[in-house]
C-alpha cells in the first residue's frame, strides 16, 4: 500500500506532467484563461488517464511485449514496434466511447466537458503517460495509480495557472509580452516552484 | 488560399506565422529536448520530416476521407510515419534516441503535425501541403535551435558538445549557470523570444483584454 501512495505522490508533485515534463502544454496554455474551463478539462484528463494507462498496460503486457504471444504458439514475436500506433488508437477509441457514454447517461457532465473531450485525444500528457508506463515497466496495479496521479497533477497545474491568469489580465504588461509571452514566464515561475518537490525521495 | 505562392507557404511560418510563437502549437516537445544542440537537431529533423510527409499523405487522400473519421485517419498516417522515424533512430542513432526517450513517440501528438494536416493539407494540393509541412517544421526548428543554443552555451559552456567557454570544473573561468539546464529556463527563454519577435513584428501583439484608464485625479504631492 505504501508503495502505491508514494508512487501517486511522485506522479502528482515530483514528476508533474505539465511542469516537470512539459506534457500537454498546448492545451495547458490555450485553455487556461478561465478557472471553470480549466477545472472541466482537468477532470476530463484525470478520467481519461485513469482508464487509458491501465488498458494500454494490459495490451502491452498481453500482446505487444516480446514473448507475450507465447500462449498463441508464437514465443519469438516482438510486436513492440506497433506500440505507438496501438496506444494512440486506444486513446482515440476510449475518448470516443466515453463521449458517447457520457452523452447517454450523464448529459450534465457531457455538457460541462463538451468541447474538451475530443481535444484530449491530441493531448500529449495522455500519450506521454502511456509511454512512461511502458518505459518504466509498471505492473497493472501501479499503472492505475500512476494514471490517476499523473492526471491529478496535470489538473492541479492547469487550475493553478488559470487562477494566476485570471488575475494577470488586469495588470499592465509590456506590449510584446502580452498574452502568450507573459504566460510562458508565469509557467516558468510555477515550474520553478514545483522543482522544490524534486528534493523529496520516496 | 488558392493563389498562395510556394515561396510564401514555405517561408511564412518561420518568422511571420511561427508555429510556436504565434499559433501556440507543438510546445510540449519544444521544451524538453532543448538541453543540448545535438539532440535538438535530431528532434527538429524528425518533426520536419514527419510534418512534411504526413501533410503530403493527408493531402493525397483528402478527397477520399469521410469527414466523420478524418481524425482517426490522420492519426494513423502520422503514427505510422513516427514509427518509421523511431525505428530509424533506434537503428542508426541509438544514443540520441535513448536521450529523446518518449519524445519521439510524442511527435504523434505534437499539435504542429496534426494542426497542419487538419488546417492546411485537408484543403490544399499535395505539393503545397508538402512545402507547408517543411515550412512549419523549419519554423519549429528555428525556435528550438534558438532555445537550445542559449541553454547549452550558458548552461554547460559548450555548443554541439564542444567546450567553448571552459568551465570552472575543467580548470577554466566560466561558472556554468545550472538553472539553464533545468526545465523552468526553457519557459523563460521562449517567453523572452516571443517578446523579442513581437517587438520586431508589432502586428503579432495580442490585443489587451482590459485597458488601464488614465489617472483622473491629480495625486497629492
Amino acid at each position: 500500500m505504501e508503495h502505491y501512495i508514494s508512487l501517486a505522490i511522485k506522479a502528482i508533485f515530483v514528476e508533474n506532467m505539465a511542469l516537470a515534463f512539459f506534457l500537454g502544454m498546448c492545451t495547458f496554455l490555450a485553455i487556461s484563461k478561465k478557472i471553470e474551463a480549466a477545472i472541466g478539462l482537468g477532470i476530463a484528463v484525470v478520467v481519461v488517464l485513469t482508464v487509458t494507462v491501465p488498458v494500454n498496460n494490459l495490451l502491452y503486457n498481453g500482446i505487444l511485449r516480446e514473448g507475450a504471444l507465447a500462449w498463441a504458439g508464437l514465443p519469438n514475436v516482438d510486436l513492440s514496434f506497433l506500440g505507438l500506433l496501438t496506444y494512440i488508437g486506444v486513446i482515440a477509441a476510449i475518448v470516443q466511447i466515453m463521449e458517447m457514454v457520457l452523452d447517454k447517461y450523464i448529459p450534465s457532465l457531457y455538457a460541462a466537458l463538451g468541447v474538451f473531450l475530443p481535444l484530449i485525444t491530441v493531448n500529449c500528457a495522455i500519450m506521454g503517460a502511456s509511454l512512461f508506463m511502458v518505459e518504466r515497466d509498471y505492473t497493472f496495479g501501479e499503472s492505475i495509480v500512476y494514471g490517476f496521479g499523473a492526471g491529478l497533477g496535470w489538473a492541479l497545474a492547469i487550475v493553478a495557472l488559470a487562477g494566476i491568469r485570471e488575475k494577470l489580465k488586469y495588470s499592465d504588461v509590456p506590449e510584446g509580452l502580452r498574452g502568450l509571452g507573459i504566460t510562458f514566464i508565469t509557467v516558468g515561475l510555477m515550474s520553478l516552484g514545483f522543482m522544490s518537490f524534486s528534493g523529496i525521495s520516496l | 488560399m488558392a493563389d498562395t505562392s510556394a515561396k510564401q507557404v514555405l517561408f511564412e511560418p518561420i518568422f511571420n506565422n511561427n508555429p510556436i510563437g504565434l499559433q501556440i502549437l507543438g510546445i510540449c516537445s519544444a521544451l524538453a529536448v532543448t538541453t543540448s544542440l545535438n539532440v535538438t537537431i535530431v528532434m527538429c529533423l524528425s518533426v520536419t520530416a514527419v510534418t512534411a510527409f504526413s501533410s503530403l499523405a493527408v493531402s493525397l487522400v483528402r478527397t477520399q476521407i469521410p469527414a466523420s473519421i478524418r481524425i482517426i485517419v490522420q492519426m494513423t498516417i502520422i503514427a505510422s510515419l513516427v514509427i518509421v522515424v523511431d525505428q530509424l533512430l533506434k537503428a542508426y542513432a541509438y544514443e540520441i534516441s535513448k536521450q529523446l526517450s518518449v519524445f519521439v513517440g510524442l511527435i504523434i501528438t505534437n499539435c504542429i503535425v496534426m494542426g497542419r494536416a487538419e488546417g492546411f493539407a485537408m484543403k490544399n494540393g499535395p505539393v503545397l501541403s508538402f512545402l507547408d509541412g517543411i515550412g512549419n517544421g523549419l519554423g519549429y526548428s528555428a525556435m528550438l535551435l534558438f532555445v537550445a543554443f542559449f541553454r547549452e552555451l550558458l548552461g554547460a559552456g559548450s555548443l554541439f558538445g564542444f567546450s567553448l567557454l571552459p568551465t570552472v570544473n575543467e580548470g577554466g573561468w566560466y561558472v556554468p549557470n545550472g538553472l539553464l539546464l533545468l526545465p523552468p529556463s526553457a519557459f523563460f527563454i521562449i517567453g523572452l523570444a516571443i517578446w523579442g519577435l513581437r517587438s520586431w513584428k508589432p502586428e503579432q501583439v495580442e490585443a489587451p483584454e482590459y485597458k488601464l484608464s488614465r489617472h483622473k485625479a491629480k495625486e497629492a504631492f
